[in-house]
């Protein structure tokens, strides 16, 4: 039986909070997400189609996770647009993380415009098994 | 670029609002104007796509990350082209998930599944020289346009 926690380690800001800090620029996308939680850390996927790894921003602030990227797509000069459903060229997502992950220990990978992002835990944070003596 | 030239305004909140606005336009039917009778507009359907226009060829961008390209199916017939194949998202095992370990999911918004998507081409595209490119998650379709339909000078011979 592993021990749950229950506080929800990572909340989702609003888009409106990261604008804040940056304004002037046109809407962000969002990217979608799946963020998993087990023992040892949380994992968090994120699409973001066509980001190259040497154009992707990761920046913890604090407890603040910002994930930030542009979308190129190295598309012909001469185009004309005819229909868009992706209608901004970057995406941005901020995170607030809770006191007990490991800032410092944060890996990421990015695939075929997937980021996977593992956050340990603290050690201390780990759960425990405690063992019940008998008296 | 393909973006700029579509964004409304250069960066305000209304920006959203409108974008919202169409949103709701799109989904209460009350779409002014004429579409396509195959018009491609399914807003969050996936995989999104973007589609350009050049002297040369249509182009189609489709936002479909974390795909094995082979899995990808593109095919034309009758001047529809098709995007189809299925995405299977690892639900975070990856890593440093142990297997068959309890794990909270605190989110779950990615596309997963099978998926279907159809582009009506214009008459002018030539569908024998349809090429496509998966790159950074982003599948890329180069429909080239017709010899015949290119714009062109037109020579005036001096009658004499």
């Amino acid at each position: 039986m592993q021990p749950q926690s229950n506080s929800t380690a990572m909340q989702t800001q609003q888009p409106q909070n990261a604008q804040n800090a940056n304004s002037r620029t046109a809407p962000a996308l969002l990217p979608p997400v799946d963020i998993y939680e087990d023992s040892g850390g949380i994992t968090l996927c994120a699409d973001l189609p066509g980001v190259t790894r040497e154009d992707l921003a990761i920046g913890v602030d604090g407890r603040n996770l910002t994930i930030e990227a542009p979308l190129k797509l190295g598309e012909t000069n001469s185009l004309t647009p005819v229909y868009a459903e992706v209608r901004a060229n970057h995406f941005r997502r901020s995170f607030e993380l809770s006191g007990d992950l490991d800032t410092g220990k944060i890996d990421a990978g990015l695939r075929d415009g997937v980021l996977t992002l593992r956050i340990p835990k603290l050690e201390q944070a780990k759960p425990r098994r405690i063992d019940v003596r008998v008296e | 670029m393909l973006f700029p030239s579509m964004l409304r305004t250069s960066g305000d909140w209304f920006a959203d609002f409108e974008q919202l606005y169409d949103r709701m336009d799109e989904l209460l039917g009350g779409r002014s104007g004429v579409s396509s009778i195959r018009a491609v507009g399914r807003a969050g359907a996936f995989p999104a796509l973007n589609v350009g226009n050049s002297p040369d060829a249509v182009e189609i961008y489709a936002f479909a990350p974390g795909i094995d390209p082979k899995s990808i199916d593109v095919s034309v017939d009758k001047g529809l082209l098709a995007i189809s194949g299925e995405r299977q998202v690892q639900d975070g095992q990856g890593s440093s998930g142990k297997s068959g370990e309890e794990r909270t999911a605190y989110a779950n918004e990615r596309f997963s599944g099978r998926f279907h998507r159809v582009v009506a081409l214009s008459e002018d595209a030539d569908p024998a020289r349809v090429e496509a490119t998966y790159r950074n998650g982003v599948l890329k379709i180069v429909v080239p346009k017709r010899e015949s339909s290119k714009p062109r000078q037109i020579q005036i011979s001096s009658g004499s």
